[in-house]
């Protein structure tokens, strides 16, 4: 019983106990997380229940026969490497964009931060059909890219670029305060120890950045596996080539087959799932060993 | 090596941090840069490292012009306030940061960087912590791997900025003793930052003391506390009891206060500083001096019994109008002065400032003087 009661005074020194009020100092810890708990359930956990329940009125062979039509198939391996490949140059290009924000001085600084949450702003089918009358053959974009026998629009790497637009403020906007936060002596101390720039940079400063980094890429990622509005007016969608798994849903939902929608939205569902816990975990860790907790 | 700093101005918008400061620093010696905040102290001390660059001016070690060149040439090491230990590395891989980031024709080879990381752990005597992270260490310990980190390459210089100010007193005290043994041992030319005088008297072979980006006076601890310069050095150093009032035949008056001065040809304004340990305390007036004063707290905290009193019928310069006496235990166990005695000051040693931006006068009252009657009331 003793051992029971040490663990227990242990935990109680980290965390507030639930059903201990006289203890915690902060009041309102009842109040609040009941509101939160239930707008999570109602928000998030009740729909995607209700999803389950769609799914779980089909077979298991049913259901296996839906995700496994190979048009279906391919459209997993299209919306996958796009979507890999779009948080890749997000990842790039949003850590050297939070990089010059933070990082620099000049004209415009303010306006540019402001417009880096434009694609969040704007609905995803206003984006998409910009995107795709700039990469038009005769557009501003793809006449030129034409001429260098790039096309865009209308293929697979419109749907990349479609992705990397909608979902580029994640990685801006978690690398940005990391990078903020950096402290200028941690620099400082490496430059007077010697280090050149770049393994400044490499030794120093990235290692610092590539959790928030990770976690940016990983939440692009996921969002781009369920895009919609903005890459099905850029992608073409031709079956097997440039047709994304959100299309595909969208068309079982059309030909008024929700089970089947729904049992194509629950593997993206899971995917998204398992990738965002298993970054959650491993962020937990590499904190854990840095800062000691 | 020597270090050279000459006619450097630093600006921050308006802000004149450095006012065309030149310098001498000597090849081997612990040197302390003293002052207030905003002095211009830790600016300084970083244009000599290169980390922040000066407006005008040079900098030069062993005679080498170094004011162009960048801090990652300069071979120095310097150890920040805040540790700034790289978190995501080990203590070893931390001390091992600049071996590795030498050359790759410099570099040693790996077992040798091993080896002289093992040297340096057992040096700050921290071996078994090897494997752990920052975050796991307390402050003491953190200061101690940047000291070991900053000097793995052997560098001939170590700048130290503000290196105890963040850890507590006990902890500061050891690692002062510290630093001054392994400097001793090791021969650096060390500069370190720092604004408690006491640390700076106490630790170092030669003392900057700066204010509002000028070098006030630089000499010998020792010397430097015997000897100040100048009002402000003399504020700075610790505390100084004042009475300012106007001289006329050799007396200095000031309400029912006054003190004869042996000599004095001066009439007209001064002042008149005396450290804690420059004055006694006697219970009633001597020949050459009258001060009243009544006891307002007494703390026997220390080596020295610290005395506080209140002018009566006259006032201190200063914002507290307290004078502060050090008495020694044995006197105190002999006239228990208590809250509310009445006790007249009696100047030994006193320091007498006339001008505006003159050098103090140094005073002495001859034993002589003091009637054998009134010292045998003590």
């Amino acid at each position: 019983m003793s051992t029971a009661n040490q663990a227990g005074a242990v935990v109680s020194q980290r965390w507030p106990r639930i059903g201990n009020r006289s203890k915690r100092v902060l009041p309102g810890f009842g109040l609040s997380l009941g509101i939160s708990l239930l707008f999570i359930s109602l928000i998030l956990m009740l729909p995607l229940t209700g999803l389950v329940m769609e799914v779980s009125a089909m077979s298991f062979d049913q259901f296996w026969f839906v995700i496994t039509d190979p048009r279906v198939v391919a459209s997993y391996k299209v919306t996958a490497f796009s979507a890999l490949a779009a948080s890749l140059f997000n990842g790039i290009f949003g850590l050297l964009l939070a990089w010059v924000l933070v990082r620099y001085e000049f004209p415009g600084k303010r306006l540019i931060d402001a417009v880096v949450d434009l694609p969040f702003a704007l609905p995803t089918a206003v984006a998409g059909i910009v995107l795709a009358t700039l990469f038009a053959e005769n557009g501003w974009y793809g006449q030129w890219l034409s001429k260098l026998g790039i096309e865009v629009a209308f293929t697979p790497v419109g749907i990349i670029v479609a992705m990397a637009f909608t979902s580029l403020p994640f990685v801006v906007r978690t690398v940005q305060p990391v990078l903020e936060e950096l402290a200028p002596e941690d620099e400082e101390a490496a430059v007077s120890l010697g280090a050149s720039d770049g393994l400044v940079f490499r030794r120093v400063i990235f290692p610092a950045l590539w959790p928030a980094l990770l976690t940016g890429v990983a939440l692009s990622f996921t969002r781009s596996l369920g895009e919609f509005g903005a890459v099905i007016f850029i992608a073409g969608n031709m079956p097997y080539v440039s047709e994304v798994t959100s299309l595909m849903i969208f068309v079982r939902l059309q030909e008024y087959d929700y089970a089947a929608a729904s049992a194509i939205a629950s593997v993206i569902l899971l995917v998204s799932l398992v990738m965002l816990f298993a970054i959650t975990l491993w962020q937990a860790r590499y904190l854990k060993r840095i800062e000691g907790r | 090596m020597t270090i050279t700093v000459d006619g450097i101005n630093k600006r921050f918008g308006k802000f004149q941090a450095l006012n065309n400061v030149s310098l001498d620093i000597p090849e081997g010696k612990l040197t302390a840069l003293l002052g207030p905040s905003g002095s211009g102290k830790t600016t300084l001390l970083r244009i000599i490292a290169g980390l922040e660059s000066a407006d005008s001016g040079r900098v030069s070690f062993s005679g080498k012009d170094v004011t162009k060149l960048h801090v990652r040439d300069r071979n120095i090491g310097f150890v920040f306030q805040h540790y700034a230990l790289f978190r995501h590395m080990t203590v070893a891989q931390n001390i091992a940061f600049g071996l590795d980031s030498l050359p790759r024709k410099q570099r040693p080879s790996k077992a040798e960087i091993q080896k002289r990381v093992g040297e340096l752990l057992e040096m700050i005597q921290l071996p078994h912590l090897a494997n752990r992270f920052p975050a796991q260490l307390s402050g003491g310990q953190k200061q101690r791997v940047a000291l070991a980190r900053s000097i793995a390459t052997r560098p001939k210089i170590l700048l130290l900025d503000e290196p105890f100010g963040a850890l507590d007193a006990k902890v500061r005290k050891d690692l002062r003793r510290w630093l001054r043994n392994l400097h001793d041992e090791f021969h650096f030319t060390s500069i370190f930052v720092t604004h408690d005088q006491e640390e700076a008297l106490e630790l170092s072979d030669q003392v900057v003391v700066m204010s509002q980006g000028n070098v006030e006076q630089v000499n010998e601890p020792t010397e430097l506390y015997a000897r100040p310069d100048s009002r402000f050095v003399f504020d700075f150093l610790g505390q100084v009891n004042v009475l300012s009032g106007e001289v006329k035949h050799s007396r200095l008056t000031q309400g029912s206060a006054w003190v004869t001065i042996p000599g004095i040809e001066h009439q007209g304004n001064v002042q008149l500083y005396l450290r804690p340990h420059e004055v006694r305390l006697a219970t009633a007036p001597v020949a050459h001096a009258n001060l009243p004063l009544r006891i307002e707290a007494v703390s026997l905290i220390g080596s020295e019994v610290r005395v506080e009193l209140r002018p009566e019928g006259w006032e201190s310069e200063g914002s507290d109008n307290i004078w502060e006496v050090g008495i020694s235990h044995a006197e105190f166990n002999q006239q228990r002065p208590t809250r509310g005695d009445l006790r007249y000051a009696v100047p030994e040693v006193g320091h007498l400032f006339t001008g505006k931006d003159t050098q103090p006068v140094t005073v002495n009252w001859d034993e002589a003087d003091l009637s054998p009657r009134i010292r045998l009331i003590n």
